[in-house]
């Protein structure tokens, strides 16, 4: 890669040497960040296991209460953005500026549609008064008590991935800012990479918690 | 003010923890004065004489490197394996034992004998005789501590935990609550009464000889109409209890579970959770009906439910067998 | 020593001046000062609450303070201490500051984030001390429930937020310091010529990064379950509260590594320095932080032998507790085998590393009492397993801090700091300590619960012991605050390296310069070699 010296002096930060050292370090440093955030989906995860091998009836039928066709139809998004978010990360690296906000944009739109969608889902929880709490009601043996235990968790769930795309949203339109200030170039593109890399690994963990909360029991129905 | 060094021994337990106590307090005491012994010999051997010295180096030694970790963990392993068999020991309850009743709440222990006695912050229990509790919280975690018993078990609300002991040496002695509980955590102790055999019979026959423990749980499941679905003939709509306790039971989703305590009290609390093969799930929950007390009372009437191989047996249970 | 020019020169204290210099600063060395600072706050508030529960504890019915006031007095003692001092303690203070200047770096790999943390954690503070001043709260350092989410009415939101922000304090730093070590070395500083502090804190780092996260998600469901009661610790709901239990042990025994891994580090530096030989084994006591730190993550379990959990854990968790053991044997053997043969110096960091090293023989192996399933199941919850732990937490990690701040105290500022008043509290504290805390093992085998305002009479006696013991301990720990505060005015002028140590922090000016070094060094040889830093080699002994 040719390198232009003096965008590499713009960018490059006083405790590093080389603007390769740096680019290395914000890697590395994204990479462990991403494992804290395995570690703290992991702990809800965990909650998840330990719940559903002890009320496994109670959380097939909570289960089956969810809209798996939106579920999927929100995933195919997220896998979309996710796509566009690739692309976004190659215009960088060929350094094509209106290529890269045209990405970021489309991204970000289709991260609020996947939101929007999600906020549609749970005013329908709201309205079938699935939402833990003393207004909870859900029809069958057991399911008035420990149902709410399955919604507690989707709701825990659901939201802090949630949160996690809202922070995204806000990454996105920082890059956007940035790109339209013209900061990004061939030679120094390690934002929109890293943003990038957040913004798959947001996306891994919707693949984790759709089957999870949507598709436990629906083999064989 | 009485003073001592040591707890008093008054369990079957007590000294066997004891005796691995001064195992691991020798072990203990050996690696202390070695290496405090290491340090100072060195220290003074060794101190600096002069500003400008310069020690030769030495970078280590992989056979002592060796030796240093395999004699601990080897130690190590000798102390796992034996306290392990402590505690299983410690864990498992002889068939024989007597069975008491604890539920725990802020800030008192109630007790129940099968006899029908309560008390409360008290438990008087005979000398030689292996005393089996199954204890339950009615709000946060407790912990029953009997430090003269080295016994002590979290006692959880929304399940039954067990612990045992045989009592060696009458006297009375500390019960404390050692799961801090909240504002009155150190309050929330009282007395372990251990007495003669003839002097617990005359304890036990004394006092007010309400009903037994079982009288009183049939009582509950008359008042509660429970005999309406669970017939005694296996013709209602649930499984007859009768040689119920300690069995194994099929369920509807072909597994199997052995009916103890915990089953019967998660069968009347959240009846939906485990369906006997057969049956549908038809009985309401009895929780906020009737309390811990009373749960535990229906176990002891449903363990008084012997074996009664004349009725037909419900579907589910296992084959008959005496018990 | 040219005085003169020193004091012309331009040092990281001297490169700025005001308020907003400081709080505005990217500099490692500054920003761990502001965390000296702040942890010496919180330190002394943690300090005064254990003032009062010793106070209390003289006499064994309570008339003091309420059982209200002293449960409240004994959580936010562990709150403050656990996570506002000692896990900040070494790694954002010396750690900070140390960790780019031996490998050879100008600075960590992200200062801004490194800001960020210390924001987080007066943050975090902010938010405890609210929760103090505006009425305390009372569940214990543990937060168990449901008595923490369904029974306490005390502030336990606004302390649990704060310990949750405080937490991605400590997952900032652990994330800076291994990218730093992994990318930030500089020429020929090889993984195996790292000092050993650097390892153990990368090792350190590890934990924070791997398991703080899952405390927080752990305090997200706490602060859930508080707020709206929806049942996933409540077991009227069909919530498992002993689940609680496990995400909590899961972070906060890893946690207890936090604290001792670096302190072990800073051992390491005394004893090598002061013995002025490269340390016995030096692979083995790299390694055996890492081991520690992945074994950590093993053993929480052991946490829960009595809480109903399966005979089976129990024995698992049991058989693996053993394993942390052997690292842990492992460095105290390789330490005083670096002894024989030195030349051994008695300066106050030296005295203090004799101190850790055997108040955390006793720790140590006091541990394996705990881990013994049949003696835990006795010695749980009692002052037993609170004198073994302040033996790993106080004797260990807080001897470490304070030997590595007297070491590292010229480099610092430049200055000396007293050296007979400062043997003086080494030995204080060192008596001190094991008066307050040896006779709670005493105590805890006899059965005496922890936690426990109002306690049966014949424990009194001990328990007067330890008050009498934490009194001697507490004018210990002030006379470092007054005397290291005497030095920065009037201590000796310290000179680059005082003390002929090997370290690249040695090799710059006291104090450092901004960039750390004017001319980034280049490593050639391993760590702790003392050739060409003192005279001709001599045979000793």
């Amino acid at each position: 890669m040719v390198s232009e010296p003096h965008v590499e002096s713009l960018a490059l930060r006083e405790q590093f040497n080389s603007a390769e050292q740096q680019k290395d370090a914000s890697s590395l440093g994204m990479w462990v960040f991403l494992i804290t955030e395995v570690m703290f989906f992991g702990g809800a995860f965990a909650a998840y296991t330990v719940y559903r091998s002890i009320y496994p009836g109670v959380f097939g039928a909570a289960s089956r209460t969810l809209n798996t066709t939106i579920g999927a139809l929100n995933t195919a998004v997220l896998l979309c953005s996710s796509f566009t978010m690739v692309l976004a990360v190659r215009a960088g690296q060929l350094g094509r500026r209106k290529q890269i906000m045209a990405f970021l944009v489309l991204t970000l739109i289709l991260g609020m549609v996947f939101l929007g969608v999600k906020g549609y889902e749970w005013n329908e929880k709201y309205v079938e008064h699935h939402i833990p709490g003393p207004s909870f009601q859900m029809e069958g043996p057991g399911l008035q008590d420990h149902a709410q235990l399955f919604f507690s968790l989707y709701f825990a769930m659901t939201g802090l991935h949630a949160m996690h795309m809202l922070v995204g949203a806000g990454l996105l339109s920082w890059l956007l800012y940035q790109t339209w200030r013209g900061k990004f170039s061939a030679a120094y593109y390690t934002p929109i990479d890293m943003v990038g890399l957040y913004w798959h690994f947001v996306d891994i963990i919707w693949i984790f918690l759709f089957p999870l909360l949507y598709l436990i029991d629906r083999h064989g129905h | 003010m009485s003073f001592r060094l040591f707890p008093v021994e008054a369990s079957s337990i007590s000294a066997e923890v004891d005796q691995l106590l001064f195992f691991l307090l020798a072990v203990a005491a050996f690696f202390t004065v070695v290496i405090f012994a290491a340090i100072l010999f060195f220290a003074i051997r060794y101190r600096r004489r002069s500003d400008n010295e310069l020690p030769r180096p030495i970078h280590g030694s992989i056979p002592l490197e060796i030796v240093w970790s395999v004699i601990p963990f080897g130690l190590s392993m000798v102390m796992f394996t034996w306290g392990a068999s402590v505690f299983f020991r410690e864990r498992r309850p002889p068939d024989n034992a007597l069975p008491i009743y604890v539920v725990a709440k802020q800030w008192m222990w109630k007790l129940q004998h099968p006899e029908g006695q309560r008390e409360i912050n008290e438990l008087h229990i005979p000398v030689g005789r292996p005393v089996k509790l199954t204890m339950t919280s009615e709000d946060v975690i407790h912990s029953f501590f009997v430090p003269a018993f080295r016994t002590k078990q979290d006692v959880v609300p929304g399940r039954y935990t067990t612990t045992w002991f045989t009592a060696i040496k009458p006297g009375k002695y500390h019960l404390f609550c050692a799961e801090y509980c909240g504002n009155n955590h150190s309050g929330m102790g009282g007395w372990i009464y251990v007495m003669e055999p003839q002097d617990y019979e005359a304890w036990l026959s004394g006092g007010t000889p309400g009903a037994t423990l079982a009288e009183n749980g049939q009582k509950l499941f008359e008042n509660l109409a429970c005999a309406n679905c669970h017939k005694s003939d296996g013709t209602g709509r649930c499984p007859d209890l009768t040689g119920l306790f300690g069995k194994d039971v099929k369920l509807a989703d072909g597994s199997t579970v052995k009916a103890d305590e915990g089953y019967i009290r998660e069968s009347i609390l959240r009846p939906e959770a485990k369906i006997v093969a057969g049956y549908q799930p038809s009985m309401p929950t009895f929780q906020g009906l009737v309390t811990e007390e009373g749960v535990l009372q229906l176990i002891e009437y449903v363990k008084s439910l012997g074996p009664n191989p004349g009725a037909g047996q419900a579907e589910g249970l296992a084959a008959p067998g005496s018990r | 020593m040219t005085t003169a020019v020193a004091e012309e020169r331009e040092t990281y204290l001297n490169a700025g001046h005001g308020v907003k210099s400081w709080l505005l600063t990217k500099d490692h060395k500054r920003i761990g000062l502001l965390y000296l600072f702040t942890i010496t706050f919180f330190f002394f508030i943690g300090g005064v609450f254990a003032t009062l529960i010793r106070l209390e504890l003289l006499s064994p019915h309570g008339n003091l303070v309420s059982s209200e006031t002293y449960n409240k007095l004994f959580t936010m003692h562990g709150v403050v201490m656990v996570f506002f001092f000692l896990i900040p303690s070494i790694p954002a203070t010396l750690g900070n500051f140390f960790l780019p200047l031996m490998i050879g770096a100008r600075d960590l790999a992200f200062p801004r984030i490194n800001l960020l943390s210390w924001y987080l954690l007066v943050i975090g503070g902010l938010f405890a001390i609210f929760a103090m001043v505006a009425g305390g709260v009372d569940t214990g350092w543990t937060f168990y429930t449901p008595y923490s989410t369904s029974y306490s009415n005390t502030w336990v939101i606004a302390t649990a937020l704060g310990i949750f922000v405080a937490g991605f304090s400590s997952i900032l730093t652990g994330l800076n310091f291994i990218v730093t070590v992994h990318r930030m070395r500089c020429p020929g500083m090889t993984w195996f010529r790292m000092p050993l502090f650097v390892w153990a804190h990368y090792a350190t780092a590890l934990i924070q990064v791997l398991g703080t996260p899952v405390l927080a998600v752990t305090l997200v469901l706490v602060l859930c379950e508080r707020m709206f009661h929806i049942g996933i610790f409540d077991p009227a709901l069909g919530g498992d509260p002993v689940l609680f239990q496990h995400l909590f042990w899961f972070y906060s025994h890893p946690a207890v590594y936090i604290m001792i891994l670096p302190a072990m580090g800073v051992i390491s530096e005394l004893v090598s320095t002061f013995s002025r030989k490269a340390i016995f084994g030096y692979g083995f006591v790299a390694f055996s932080s890492v081991a520690i730190a992945v074994l950590g993550f093993l053993v929480w379990g052991h946490h829960l032998f009595v809480s109903g959990q399966s005979l089976f854990a129990g024995m698992v968790f049991s058989f693996l507790s053993y394993f942390v053991a052997i690292p842990s044997a492992i460095k105290v053997f390789n330490w005083t085998a670096t002894l024989y043969k030195g030349s051994i110096s008695y300066a106050t960091p030296m005295l203090y590393a004799f101190g850790f090293i055997g108040l955390f023989t006793i720790g140590g192996l006091t541990g394996l009492f705990v881990a013994c399933l049949g003696i835990d199941v006795h010695v749980t919850d009692t002052y037993f397993v609170v004198a073994h732990f302040h033996y790993i937490m106080v004797g260990g990690a807080i001897m470490g801090y304070l030997g590595g701040l007297h070491y590292w105290w010229p480099k610092i500022t430049g200055r000396m700091y007293p050296e007979g008043w400062a043997k003086l509290s080494a030995l204080v504290i060192f008596l001190g300590f094991n008066l307050t805390f040896f006779p709670q093992f005493m105590l805890g085998y006899l059965g005496m619960p922890r936690r426990y305002h109002v306690y049966p009479d014949e424990f009194q006696v001990l328990h007067v012991l330890s008050t009498a013991g934490a009194s001697v301990l507490a004018v210990g720990y002030l006379m470092p605050l007054i005397y290291f505060m005497w030095s920065l005015k009037y201590g000796a002028i310290a000179g680059r390296n005082p003390w002929k140590a090997t370290g690249l922090e040695w090799q710059t000016d006291s104090p450092p310069p901004v960039h750390n070094f004017d001319e980034i060094p280049i490593v050639t040889r391993e760590a702790y070699d003392y050739s060409g830093t003192v005279g001709q080699e001599v045979q000793v002994g």
